[in-house]
């Protein structure tokens, strides 16, 4: 992949810095940003060189000062943001005791009210406007699970054991055929769209490339663990439904077989995994770090909300009343 | 070797001893979690092979994927649900 196109006075500066050497002296500062939107592309691109990188980017830019210093302070930002929101939805908690967590978890995820892209997809979307949510939903998809697996060596013993039965099942079970990054890749391919990693980031809205940020951010700070877990309990919790409504959709408008298996896929798998990312993973941890718990819930806080503001977004261009 | 003395005895509670996993776990209000590799005959006789390391499977009995687990329960009325 290539460094995206900037979208700003801060991102074109950063990624002309990038395009050089490492180690030449670079003065950015986060608060020359233009807008969220340059931000957002900034802070995708910093967090990217932690995942797969650039072609046009030198690997060692990785751990440069300089690109750190920047993304602390976009990071701060983007955390202060989203607290801000999350103080307006902070659970209502039966009690404070660990044997109430489970349920309590699970009804703040059901109680969320947000827009409905599944039901969307389901019943009335046209192909021009699925493949289009597709393109969105590459930026994430084609790196499932990864922000996760940053949480694993945080962990102690039982949730680190439990995240690697889940995880492990969302990397294919040790096949790469069934890796869940390359069963979207087949669909996007099927579906006659590109398919290579980060293929769509020119064209990502400012809340999927928001959404991504998120992850990454809770994934790799290691005081957030707590958080990208509750991040991943809801993601799992409100995917089987919705899957099963995509798949649907999917096929209502005659999309290839592969794109709707990724889907479909997701119903069982999901039912599976909400289970034990609540249970076997979020459960355990408070119950050894119960001052983790509020981070539970800002974490399932943030994937309801930018998948919110994502599908909000996009329903809100095509003119439909979300 | 050294005259060093034994080692200490280990202090359980440093150590905690972390149980066995369940293979079959009974979710509230949701599935039944199944473990490891396993055939389930269904009500009408048709047999299903689990395909991944952890199974759900339907307990609310209104799944469309039975014997599976598809998240249905969630929209059943709590008392309605397992």
């Amino acid at each position: 992949m290539l460094l995206p196109k900037a979208r700003g006075t801060l991102s074109e500066q950063l990624f002309t810095a990038l395009r050089e050497e490492p180690g030449t002296a670079v003065v950015l500062d986060a608060g020359v940003a233009d807008d969220a939107e340059d931000r957002a592309i900034a802070l995708w691109a910093s967090y990217e060189l932690h995942y797969r990188g650039f072609e046009d980017v030198d690997d060692r830019w990785e751990w440069s000062p300089d690109v750190l210093r920047v993304r602390a302070g976009l990071e701060e930002v983007l955390e202060s943001e989203l607290r801000e929101r999350y103080d307006a939805h902070r659970p209502e908690r039966t009690s404070d005791r660990v044997e109430d967590l489970a349920k309590d978890l699970f009804d703040y995820i059901a109680a969320h009210d947000g827009p409905s892209m599944a039901r969307y997809v389901q019943t009335d979307a046209t192909e021009a406007q699925t493949m289009e949510l597709l393109r969105q939903k590459s930026v994430y998809h084609l790196k499932e699970a990864d922000p996760s697996a940053w949480v694993v060596p945080r962990l102690p013993t039982g949730p680190k054991a439990a995240l690697m039965e889940l995880q492990f099942d969302e990397y294919g079970d040790g096949n790469p055929a069934r890796l869940h990054q390359h069963l979207f890749e087949r669909g996007l391919e099927a579906a006659g769209l590109r398919s290579e990693y980060g293929a769509y980031v020119d064209e990502a809205t400012v809340p999927v490339l928001e959404s991504n940020n998120v992850q990454s951010f809770l994934g790799l700070h290691r005081r957030l663990r707590a958080a990208s877990l509750g991040h991943l309990a809801a993601f799992e919790a409100t995917s089987s439904i919705p899957s099963r409504r995509m798949a649907q959709g999917l096929e209502r408008l005659g999309f290839p077989d592969e794109i709707v298996e990724y889907y479909r896929e997701h119903v069982e798998a999901d039912a599976v995994h909400e289970q034990l990312a609540v249970r076997d993973i979020c459960v355990p941890l408070v119950a050894m770090e119960p001052n983790l718990a509020d981070d539970v819930f800002l974490g399932a806080f943030a994937c309801l909300d930018t998948e919110d503001r994502q599908a909000r977004d996009l329903l809100e261009r095509w003119g439909v009343d979300a | 070797m050294s005259a060093q003395s034994a080692d200490p005895t280990p202090d359980p509670a440093a150590r905690p001893v972390v149980e066995e996993r369940p293979t079959i776990v009974m979710c509230p209000e949701g599935p039944m979690l199944l473990r490891g590799d396993a055939v389930i005959e269904d009500a009408e006789g048709n047999r299903h092979r689990t395909t991944r390391p952890v199974s759900a499977v339907c307990r609310c009995n209104k799944s469309a994927t039975k014997p599976w687990c598809d998240g249905t329960h969630k929209l059943l009325p709590k008392k309605l649900r397992p």
